[in-house]
This record gives C-alpha cells, structure tokens and sequence, in this order.
C-alpha cells in the first residue's frame, strides 16, 4: 500500500474511534449525571422525577423510623428537611446528626427514595458537598478537631 | 536522632538527582564519557539514600515513635506489626517516599542491566529519571516532609483507619506504584529517544520488559485493591467507577496499548512516533493517578485549594513534565521517521486498530473522571458520573476491542490473508456463539450486553486455545511431537496466550457477578432461615468477641443445601475504639461456581427486634480472582523470557505472537 493511502486509512481509523467514543459519550450524559443538591435546593427547584440526584445534609435528630429493613430518615440542612425512604443495611456510620448523602430520585410526592446511602467514612470526614452546603446555609461548625475534610 | 538522618538522606538524594541530571545530559550532549559515567555511580548512590530515608521512616513506625507527626497520625502502639509497616506507605508522605524510592531502585536497574545499551542513551535514561526525582524530592522535601516532629510527644496515635488493616491493602499500594513508577522508566526512555533522535529495535527490546513489569505490577495492584473492595466493603461490589479506582485503570489501558505497540516497533520499526508518544501519556496518567488520589482534588476542587501550596506545586510539576515532554516530541517527533510498510490487513494494522481502540476507551474514563471537577471548576455545579456513564461509554468501546483480541494473533506481519485466517477461527466462533445461546437460554434470557459478553469471554479464551493448537500442530502431527512443541514454546508465546485468556476468564467472571448476582435482605432472630440461590441460611446465634484492637459482634449462619448442612458463615460488625469506627468483616463461602456472601447490619437499634442480615450469591466471581491472576502469571513469564537476540529481519519466516 502506498504512504499517503496507508495515512489516509490510519486517519479514518482513528477519526472512526475518536467520533464513536464522542458519540456514546454524549449520548450517556443525558441520564447518567447525578447532580448534587441540598434539601434546600430540592425543596425550592424540585427536578423530574427521572432525574438522578445526590442529595447531601445532616441526618434530622428523632427521624429515624425503622420497620425490619425498611428506612426512613430525614435530611436536613437546617433550613428545609426531605424525607427520604431507602431498604437496606445502613452504612456503619450513619448516625442522627452526622453528614449523609443519598442517591436516588424524588418521587413526586416529595419523597426521596434512596438506592444508596453514603455515610461519612471516618469520624473526620464530612461528604465535601454537604460541607459546602451546610456552610451556605451558615449551619457549618467545625467540631473541636478542626479537622474535617472539606 | 533517626528521623533527621532520614531527612538528610531526603535532602542529599535531591542533591544527588540534581547533579544526576545536569552532568550526563551535559556529557551526552558534547560525546564526554566519564560525565556520561557518572549517572550509574549516581544513581547507586541515590538509591541507597532513598533507601536510607525509607528505612528511616519504617524504624519509627515499628517503634511507634511518636514524636515524629506522620507516625502519630496514622499509628497507634496496640496496632498489629504487619501494619505498622504497612502505615510507612499508608499515608500522603509515606506513599510519596515509597513513590521515590521505587523511581530509584528503576534507576539502579538501568545502570546494573544497562551494559548493553548505547552509552549516551543509558546516559540520558538516567538524567531524565534523576529529574523526575528532582521534582518528586522538592516536593516532598517542600510540602510533604515525613519526618516531621511534633512537641509535645501525644502518649499514642491515632491509628490507621481499620477499613486499611487488611493484608490485601497493605500490599495493594506498593504494586500499583511500582506499576506506576515501571511506566516512569519507560517514560525517560522516550524522552532520551527523542534527545537522542533515534529509536531501533534495540530500544524497544529494552523498554518492553520494563512495561512488562510495570503493566504485571499494574494488573496484580488493581485486582488486589478490587478484592479488597469486594471483602472489605460489605456491599459485595469489586468495582465502582470511582475516580480513585480509575486513575488507575486509565494507565493500565494506555499502558496496555504500549505494551502492544512497542512489539511493532521491536519488529517491524514501525508506529515508532506513537509509541513515544503513548509512552509519555501512559506515564502522564500515572503520575494524575498518584497526585489526584492523596491531593483531595479528587473530594473537590475546593479542597485542593485548601493547601494551596501544595495545589500550586502539583501543578506545576504536572504542567512541567507533560508539557515539557509533549512540546519535545512535537520538535523532535518528525526526526522518527516510521519504516516497515505493511498491508492493510495485517498484524500491524490490527495492533493499531487495538491502539486506537484502547485509546478510545482510556480517553472515556479520562472524561468520566474530570468532567466533574471542570464543571465544578467553571460552572460550581457539583455532579458525579457513576457506573451508568461507563456501562454506556467504556463497555460498548471495548467489544470490537475483544473481538479483535481473538483475531490478532493469526495476523502474520506485513500482509494477511483474511480468507486464510478467519477459517482457522471458525471453530473458536461457533463455540463462542454456542456459549453466548446456552448462557440465553440456561438462565431465561437477560440482559443483551451481558449474553454478548459471556460470548465474548468464550471467545477470548477459545480463540487463545486455537492459536495454540496451531502453534502445537495439534492433530495434524503425531501427539508426542505436539507434547515436544509445547515444551519448547517460548515464554513469550506462553505470556500472550495467558494473559488474553486470562482476560477472557475475568471478563465471565466480572459479567456474571454483576448481572446475576442476587440479594436478600432480612430481619432474623436465632433460628430464623434466609434463604438465596437455593441455599438456606439458618441464624443459629451471635456472640462478642474482644479482636488486639476491637471488639466484635459474630453472627453464626448454618448453610444447608438439598436438606444437607454444607457449612458456616461467620460475618461481623467490629468497633475500633482507637478511631471510633465500626466496620463490617463480610463472611463469605467461595466456590468456583459463585459465592456466598453474608453481611451482619447494625443490631444495636432494635435487639428485640432481630439481627439485620444482607446476603449476595455471586455466580462466578472468583474468576475475575482466577483470570487476573493468569494475566498476571503470563506476564511474569514473558518478563522472564530471554530476550531475542536475531535481527528483524530473520523472524519474518513465522508469523510472531503479539502481546
């Protein structure tokens, strides 16, 4: 095969892999996206009920209800609370009054059904999002250590 | 006393590695041999500080000397010995040390193996690897220092997070860095190519053992750290999209790609541009792979402006070594002239098509990766890609990859004949066809992607079977003679036949586990049944146990199948009174055919009401431990294998194997 037509050929080969990895790219953001919202963002936007949210904020004191592996709990940042229902083994450090995110979607009742629930991971971390968000509603206070991440 | 020689031997081997790099670049630039020399009694000499410095730092962890900040930080007097060696790696400066001291022991490799490279290219190797230990040191030495001391001394420390106190992580970093410090070497070796301006097989004979090593290394520390996520994590899951795991994976992709073009360059001088090219981007990842995990660029991009300074340096040396490398190739690249013409359907072509693809697939999970932190960069909106994005992206991308897989090495080099090859597959795709059919129509349909990929395992492992039946002469000659041929395969052969197989066995197994795996959840009280996958377990009773630092709730489940007792699980929920920490040990009963997993949830809100058992049946799962593991087995051999010694030009008799 001559240069040029060997150059040609490699140039489409890698235009051909280049343009379908963009294509499925694009294609898989639509729904594959999770953005991140505090109670209340959701409470003052609600978004579709499809769409696929992280919602992140401190687990209410007293909201606790279990029912065999049925959860229920509300997620507060001190300005609004939205109940979230989730099924399962709760995370070894989920606990009333720490930071949580929960990922699932809002049902169009207001409730949000969890699939999964992520407790801080050591007893200095805080979910950075909840950090953020708990300092925009001014409810942000560093314990003693003054070492949580953020 | 000891810390502070250790930080001596830190600032010394910075002085080291400065002058490592300006004398033989200097000697290789004016043709002076002793300047040239130099770089091997160098390199020795900052191996042995680096060493000195580890050394240093592992004494006061095994000491529990805590008067030194990082020991207090991440040790504790009661914790196991095991580690408390692991904790010199287990933290931001520790791994950083070890980072160095792998980039050295490299170093030394060179200037011991090196007798036969061109003096000038060993010159040049080592300077470029003396100044990736420049900009390592001086960040350390800045930013990260070790060895810091802290007064007063606390009476003990805080502990390593327990989730980290597991023999599987203790080991999963050291592997990964070697993998990504292996890729530093191939990296300088690039770079003196393009100071040197020329590249032949030579070269490529010399950087594929090192990429072997690197990519074996990558390959073990990635399975290691899945498993601990699969034991360790209670969810029962071995991979999870998460940033940290993909920046890991990003260099195993384009470092497979290297792997497999540096053979062409090795055989047919050909793809000798884009090689060097792959072989700075392979290490470009793995050094976003080390900054990103341990910055908290990763948390968010406020986080890494928290220490600024340390943001600012990372930065820079980001900056510094990939633009400085990219811009090097663009000035030199066209010095590289490609030889070796080839056919359009030939082994060439089909490894430049598995390039193109990998790349295609790394550049996927690149983008899954940072896209998150540009938007929260630009826009501040905080989103996160998960499994989705790459079930949609990275898993279509690679099915032409793994079809391919099984073609490629029937492609003779130069010029192939499809109509001659794709006969000899024919069985192979028939029975993979027939794997695809039976798992449809055994477990009543499901997901296509997931029937396509049980296909596709089949066909990966069928086909490697094939290309060796052919290699052996299997049935055309007598079968002792095939017996004698398999005896005198080549360990190189053996490497390529076992790691595409291998793959096509972790493939079945990562398919399977995440598309069949099924889970129960319940409220048992003793002598209560659960019952998964045709398996019942029974709750025959929970006990406290008191571990050397934690205490423990066990759950004893009886599992009985067809009315047999076949055995326990004995899942946990420990406490960590050091950390404060509670941390799920999963019980799980493996075979081959899947396993049984079992998680105790947390009982100490309602005793009366039961103890909170999750289980999982995992079908297949322990060939994704399996397949990796002959990956990694076929990689070893082919390290191992003696190098050619013929010229090119006396092996284009027999088609070759591609790896």
């Amino acid at each position: 095969m001559r240069p040029k037509r060997k150059r040609l050929y490699v140039v489409l080969a890698a235009l051909l892999c280049l343009g379908g990895a963009t294509a499925l790219v694009l294609a898989a953001f639509d729904d594959s996206l999770a953005f991140f919202y505090a109670p209340k963002d959701l409470v003052a936007t609600p978004p579709g009920p499809d769409q696929a949210i992280r919602l992140g904020g401190l687990v209410a004191v007293d909201s606790v209800q279990r029912e065999g592996h049925d959860v229920r709990f509300k997620i507060t940042d001190h300005i609004e609370s939205v109940e979230v229902a989730y099924s399962g083994i709760l995370p070894d450090l989920f606990r009333e009054g720490q930071g949580v995110v929960v990922e699932g979607k809002l049902a169009p009742g207001g409730l949000f059904e969890a699939h999964t629930v992520l407790a801080k991971h050591d007893e200095n971390y805080m979910p950075p999002e909840v950090a953020e968000a708990l300092k925009e509603s001014g409810e942000w206070r560093p314990d003693d250590e003054g070492s949580q991440a953020q | 006393m000891i810390p502070e020689l250790g930080h001596y031997a830190l600032v010394l081997a910075l002085l080291v590695a400065l002058v490592q790099t300006i004398l033989p670049l200097y000697g290789a630039a004016r043709g002076a041999g002793r300047l040239m020399a130099f770089a091997d009694h160098a390199a020795f000499a900052q191996f042995l500080l680096l060493a000195l410095a580890f050394a240093a730092l592992m004494q006061s962890y095994l000491v529990s000397d805590f008067t030194v900040l990082n020991v207090v930080e991440n040790s504790h007097s009661l914790k196991p010995l095991l580690y408390k060696l692991a904790g010199t790696w287990g933290n931001h400066e520790g791994s950083l040390l070890l980072w160095v001291l792998m980039l050295g022991l490299f170093g030394a490799g060179v200037a011991l193996f090196g007798g036969n490279l061109p003096a000038s290219l060993r010159a040049r190797v080592l300077a470029i690897q003396a100044l990736i230990a420049v900009g390592f040191l001086a960040f350390m030495l800045a930013t990260s220092n070790p060895f810091l001391r802290v007064f007063p001394p606390p009476l003990d420390g805080r502990d390593l997070n327990p989730l980290l106190q597991d023999p599987g992580l203790a080991f999963h970093p050291p592997l990964l860095y070697l993998g990504y410090v292996g890729f530093s070497l191939v990296f300088s070796f690039a770079v003196a190519a393009l100071l040197e301006g020329r590249i032949d097989p030579a070269w490529a004979r010399w950087v594929r053992p090192w990429t072997l090593i690197a990519w074996t290394a990558l390959t073990a520390g990635i399975a290691l750290g899945a498993r601990w996520a699969y034991y360790e994590l209670g969810w029962g899951g071995w991979w999870f999209w998460d940033p940290v795991e993909n920046v890991s994976f990003m260099p195993w992709l384009a470092g497979t790609a290297l792997l497999h073009c540096v053979s062409v360059v090795e055989k047919r001088e050909a793809f000798r541009a884009w090689t060097v090219l792959l072989a700075i981007l392979v290490f470009s990842l793995s050094l976003l792979g080390t900054f990103i995990v341990r910055s908290g660029l990763l948390t968010s991009v406020h986080a890494f402006a928290v220490d600024p300074e340390r943001g600012v340096f990372i930065l820079a040396l980001l900056f510094i070594a990939i633009g400085g490398s990219l811009l090097l190739f663009a000035w030199r690249a066209p010095a590289l002239s490609d030889g070796g013409a080839f056919a359009l359907v030939s082994r060439e072509s089909g490894l430049l098509l598995n390039n193109l693809l990998l790349s295609a697939a790394c550049g996927t999970v690149l983008f899954g990766t940072l896209y998150p932190l540009f938007l929260e960069l630009i826009a501040d909106e905080v989103v996160s890609v998960g499994p989705q994005f790459y079930a949609k992206t990275f898993v279509p991308l690679s099915i032409p990859l793994l079809i391919l897989l099984g073609i490629g090495p029937f492609l003779p080099w130069k010029k192939a004949d499809l109509s001659k090859v794709l006969p000899r597959l024919l069985l192979a795709a028939v029975a993979s066809l027939a794997v695809a059919v039976l798992t449809a129509v055994l477990l009543g349909g499901g997901p296509v992607m997931a029937i396509v990929f049980m296909g596709l395992a089949a066909w990966l492992v069928l086909s490697s079977l094939s290309e060796l039946a052919e290699r052996l002469r299997l049935f055309r000659i007598p079968l002792s003679d095939s017996l004698a041929r398999l005896a005198g395969l080549p360990r190189r052969q053996w490497g390529m036949t076992l790691a595409h197989a291998g793959l096509g066995i972790a493939i079945a197994g990562m398919t399977a586990s995440t598309v069949w795996k099924d889970e129960r959840i319940d409220t048992l009280q003793p002598g209560e049944t659960i019952e998964i996958a045709g398996y019942a377990l029974t709750l025959t009773g929970v006990e406290r146990l008191t571990g050397p630092n934690y205490q423990a709730e066990q759950a004893t489940l009886k599992i009985t199948s067809d009315g047999s007792e076949i055995g326990e699980l004995r899942p946990e929920r420990r406490f960590y009174p050091v950390q404060r920490m509670p941390t799920t040990e999963a019980a799980i009963r493996i075979t081959l055919l899947g396993d049984l997993y079992a998680v105790l949830g947390d009982t100490s809100a309602n005793p009366r009401a039961g103890y909170l058992v999750r289980v999982y049946y995992e079908p297949l799962v322990a060939w994704i431990w399996v397949g990796t593991l002959i990956m990694v087995v076929g990689g070893i051999l082919a390290i191992s294998a003696r190098q050619p010694q013929r010229a090119p030009a006396a092996r284009r008799a027999s088609p070759q194997p591609a790896e």
